[in-house]
């Protein structure tokens, strides 16, 4: 395919779902491996009441508001989480069950009740998103990425996945080492002077900024499935956590670019007129790599015989 | 106790009354939900000592020591650490928690484990060079087990797991160790080589206090013993606090009369 | 209007719609429960996002065959098929690879999805799909439902709740406690696909009222509920039950006598709020009961050591300490006794001393256990036997102070 086509079509849906898939997967690792990972579950579906809450505020669609009302409403959700858990004594998973789907059931209804006739805010819409529509219309070819005035006219959504994505490395790279260490041995952690409660928090926060950045773009599918797939993939394909980290980036960006290919092309090969849903077919395409991993990774099992000796 | 603390002249002895011992605790209440699993109990850890935590089951030792590091919280009492507030002396303690409290599963090689001993000295971004390599494979020597340093630490036996910890507790290199059970569910071999471990540390003046759960073998690895079952029930040097009538006190029935009749013949 | 919807005025088909509700309510309460008690719940949540590629494919197969694709029958069928296989696949991840149950279950959940997602837009581009309202399957919808598809709904929710009740004894022994139903010679394991099954049947009939997405609140917050107010599994099972009714029924009533009141948020909301008051005002297990409790608890602790540093002569070093002492009227402020505090110190300082002699003693064994640190030993032991320490403590010690 020519420049002419692909870059004004094509590059930035590809690099927006790439950066959102990679935001994802690095604190999925962690949150995997904590065994919270339907934290990304939760959050997900939570971000739909943020995002009418901030509508109904603002009576307008404009990013920001609606950026800060999900954010909030996943601060929200974890901190009920964590109150019925606690104050019930509830076993994690119910408490999230109940959060998040009542939350769900807020936003529906708010929806409901909101004329948003005027405006592209719809459940549909939040669930899998419009990757296909993020493009670039005042591109010409590559010659463009170097033409200030055509950058300018770059789809805002490729800037704030850019910011998010680095935001969550440079907190993954900055906290790695206790990240590591708590999630290890909490016990530990703390005789060491790392303050696991504020730590395990703001793990949840970089979660859950990801998650409304990458679902601003491609909806609560992609988010879902690189917070716990490629991760998971990537647990099973090695027994160190920094290489881990790097087979999960790997899967990430292999999902979003063959889900984005396939979903738009793959439908054009098989002799179909058009394309089907990229994010869906990103979440696909992430199952049958964790499927890959599942049946032949070198480290799909537990290891030996741990416990007592 | 307090009382005989209070001679003690240092500076927070009047401020709180607890003297510069490396670990001193007073009135520590902890509970899980309505009753206590830990009652005002005080306790002094003697500088240079090998001290035991004795007591039967679900009598509190674990849960002493974790409310003593703040890993669980109290319900009431005080702690301090070489006469300081426990966030200042940190760096002084090194923490060897009960094998089945983390995921052995997690993804990481045993000299990783160990590395973690030294992530003070690290801080957040230090790189690990090879003076920091070269300490952690001294202390896996020193627990011998140098030849694993590169094993995922899940295909380990309970044992080597065990001695993994204790190498990790000496990269932190610290004046205070508390080790819980740090000898359940391991084989001969390794509570021996923890045991000769403990002792070199014990010459080095360091102190030391294993939450231990043999009788028979508190004699033989200890100079000090702290009896709980919930409150305290003694404390002291071995030779006076380590009776039958403190074992009998803490044990009541759950220990037959023979056994305890065995350990005082023992005790001569 | 509202009156009207609850007492089913308001025509047949929101009347099947709010009865079906309610069995809907009442089977999936009580299966909910056994999940909740198996620490499963949320395997509920990876069940019902798999149903999606089975009502898409089902929806492809039909028309296929002539059909318009909108025989819920054959939708539900297809829904159920595909929510079986994405079950199979959890269990595999979790049996087969290192991954915890909550990664397999977030992995199924999303995958199915996102599958079901791709299917849908095909169906879409088929020409077919914006009238097939197979989006009313995400979020359900009773508006302008069909008299037979209600009536399958009432039929599916009646036929679930007879089958839970037929299993309700071996679902709540597994339950409860896995291992002594094996040795029970139950068969563990396909009681509990048994159990999976009904989970799979409550979501498939809740497609059509509430929806994939939110059907695992009914499955999840009337289990939580009913669990506040009781600690007999039973009686679990049965307010479930009765809490999933009312939602189910009130939710779907409320839904039908207002525009713009999506049957499934409403049904949820509903049972969220029984959920919130259980959370707040449950006698024994509910937040106010329990922080009241740990109050009173934990000024018992502060005033019981605080006797005993009295009696022994200690300074009182915890300000709360200090406080509920001079609250209750039993130390001035400086830290010294009052009459009454003197007296009752002393009655600590003894007490503790009878609770020594207590638990050295092998003849009080079961007595020495119930030893917390504060139990009045006078609850334990006859007056007798107290008289008989005392003798062996010796005479009455003054206080130190």
């Amino acid at each position: 395919m020519s420049g002419e086509e692909f870059v004004p079509l094509s590059l930035t849906p590809l690099l927006i779902g790439t950066f959102a898939a990679i935001a994802c997967a690095l604190p999925g690792n962690f949150l995997v491996l904590r065994k919270q990972a339907l934290i990304g579950d939760a959050i997900s579906h939570v971000v739909l009441p943020g995002i009418v809450v901030a509508f109904i505020l603002t009576g307008a669609i404009s990013t920001w508001p609606m950026m800060l009302g999900a954010a909030g409403a996943a601060v929200v959700a974890v901190v009920m989480i964590e109150a019925i858990r606690r104050l019930g004594q509830i076993e994690p998973g119910a408490a999230m069950g109940v959060v998040f789907t009542t939350m769900f059931a807020a936003g529906v209804l708010l929806l409901e009740q909101t004329d948003t006739s005027t405006v592209h805010l719809d459940v549909e819409h939040a669930l899998y998103g419009n990757l296909e529509s993020l493009i670039w219309l005042d591109a010409v070819g590559w010659s463009s990425l170097l033409d200030i005035d055509a950058l300018a006219g770059l789809p805002p959504e490729l800037l704030r996945i850019a910011l998010t994505l680095a935001a969550v490395s440079v907190f993954t790279w900055l906290f790695w080492r206790p990240l590591k260490i708590s999630t290890f041995d909490e016990g530990f952690a703390r005789t060491i002077g790392i303050r696991t409660g504020p730590l395990g928090f703001a793990l949840v926060i970089t979660a859950a900024i990801a998650a409304v950045a990458a679902f601003d773009a491609v909806g609560s599918i992609i988010v879902i499935a690189m917070f716990i797939c490629p991760p998971a993939a990537a647990r099973m394909m090695t027994n160190r956590l920094e290489t881990q980290i790097a087979w999960s980036v790997a899967f990430a960006v292999t999902s979003a670019v063959l889900g984005y290919v396939l979903a738009g092309y793959g439908p054009l090969w098989l002799g179909m007129a058009d394309a089907v849903s990229a994010a869906g077919m990103i979440a696909t395409v992430a199952g049958l790599i964790l499927a890959v991993a599942a049946i032949w990774g070198p480290c799909r099992t537990r290891a030996g015989a741990p416990g007592s000796a | 106790m307090t009382l005989e603390l209070a001679a003690n002249h240092g500076v927070s002895v009047q401020e709180n009354g607890l003297g510069s011992s490396p670990l001193a605790i007073r009135g520590l209440t902890v509970s899980y939900g309505q009753k206590p699993a830990v009652f005002s109990v005080d306790m002094t850890v003697q500088p240079g000592a090998m001290t035991a935590i004795i007591g039967p089951n679900g009598a509190g030792k674990s849960t002493l020591l974790k409310a003593a590091l703040g890993i669980v919280p109290a319900l009431s009492g005080q702690v301090t650490v070489y006469g300081d507030a426990l966030e200042k002396q940190r760096a002084r303690i090194a923490y060897v928690p009960q094998r089945a409290s983390v995921d052995w599963d997690f993804p990481t090689r045993v000299i990783d484990v160990v590395l973690m001993g030294l992530s003070r000295q690290l801080g957040l971004l230090g790189r690990v060079r090879a003076r920091h390599m070269a300490c952690a494979m001294d202390c896996l020597n020193r627990v011998g087990m140098r030849d694993f340093a590169d094993r995922q630490i899940g295909q380990l036996s309970g044992g080597q797991q065990q001695r993994v910890f204790l190498a990790r507790a000496l990269a932190q290199d610290a004046d205070l160790y508390l080790l819980d059970e740090p000898f359940a569910g391991v084989d001969a071999a390794t509570e021996k080589a923890i045991i000769a471990v403990l002792k070199a540390l014990k010459e080095a003046g360091k102190t030391v206090v294993v939450v231990h759960h043999d009788l028979a073998t508190v004699t033989d690895y200890f100079d000090h013993v702290f009896l709980i079952n919930t409150s305290k029930v003694a404390e002291g040097p071995v030779n006076q606090a380590f009776t039958a009538e403190t074992l009998q006190a803490a044990y009541g029935g759950r220990l037959a009369t023979a056994q305890i009749d065995q350990i005082s013949r023992a005790l001569g | 209007m509202l009156w009207d919807a609850l007492t089913l005025q308001l025509g047949y088909n929101a009347s099947l719609v709010a009865i079906g509700a309610a069995l809907l309510g009442v089977s999936a309460g009580v299966t909910g429960t056994f999940l909740f008690l198996r620490k499963r719940a949320l395997v509920s949540d990876a069940i019902s996002h798999a149903t999606l590629p089975g009502v898409c494919l089902a929806f492809m197969v039909l028309v296929a065959f002539g059909g318009d694709g909108r025989n819920l029958l054959g939708l539900l069928a297809g829904s159920a098929l595909s929510a079986w296989v994405g079950l199979l696949c959890m269990n595999w991840l979790t049996r087969h690879t290192r991954l915890a149950e909550d990664a397999a279950i977030g992995a199924v959940l999303s995958v199915f999805f996102g599958f079901g997602i791709v299917l849908l837009t095909v169906i879409q581009t088929m020409g077919v799909g914006r009238q097939a309202g197979l989006e009313g399957f995400l979020l359900g919808s009773t508006a302008g439902m069909l008299w037979a598809d209600a009536l399958i709904i009432a039929v599916g929710g009646a036929a679930t709740l007879v089958l839970v009740m037929i299993l309700r004894r071996p679902m709540t022994m597994v339950a409860f406690d896995p291992e002594y139903a094996a040795a029970r010679g139950l068969p563990v394991h396909r009681i509990d696909l048994a159990m999976m099954g009904l989970v799979m049947a409550v979501t498939v009939v809740g497609l059509k009222i509430v929806g994939l997405i939110l059907i695992v609140a009914l499955l999840i917050i009337p289990a939580v509920t009913a669990r506040f107010w009781t600690e007999r599994s039973d009686r679990v099972v049965l307010l479930a039950g009765v809490a999933g009714g009312v939602s189910g029924y009130v939710g779907a009533a409320l839904s039908a006598s207002a525009p713009n009141l999506p049957t499934g948020p409403i049904i949820v909301l509903v049972s969220f709020a029984l959920f919130a008051l259980s959370l707040l005002l449950a006698p024994v297990r509910g937040v106010l009961a329990a922080v009241l409790r740990h109050l009173r608890f934990q000024r018992r602790v502060h005033i019981r050591q605080g006797l005993l540093a009295l009696a022994q002569g200690q300074k009182i070093y915890e300000p709360l300490t200090l406080r509920l002492l001079k609250r209750a009227g039993l130390a001035r402020a400086d830290g010294v006794a009052t009459e009454a505090g003197k007296a009752r110190a002393a009655k600590a300082l003894r007490d503790e001393k009878r609770w020594e002699i207590v638990r050295a003693d092998q003849a009080h064994e079961a007595t020495a256990a119930l030893y917390d640190g504060l139990r009045d030993i006078e609850t334990v032991l006859t007056r007798d036997q107290i008289a008989e320490i005392d003798r062996q403590i010796g005479g009455p010690q003054g206080v130190v102070a």
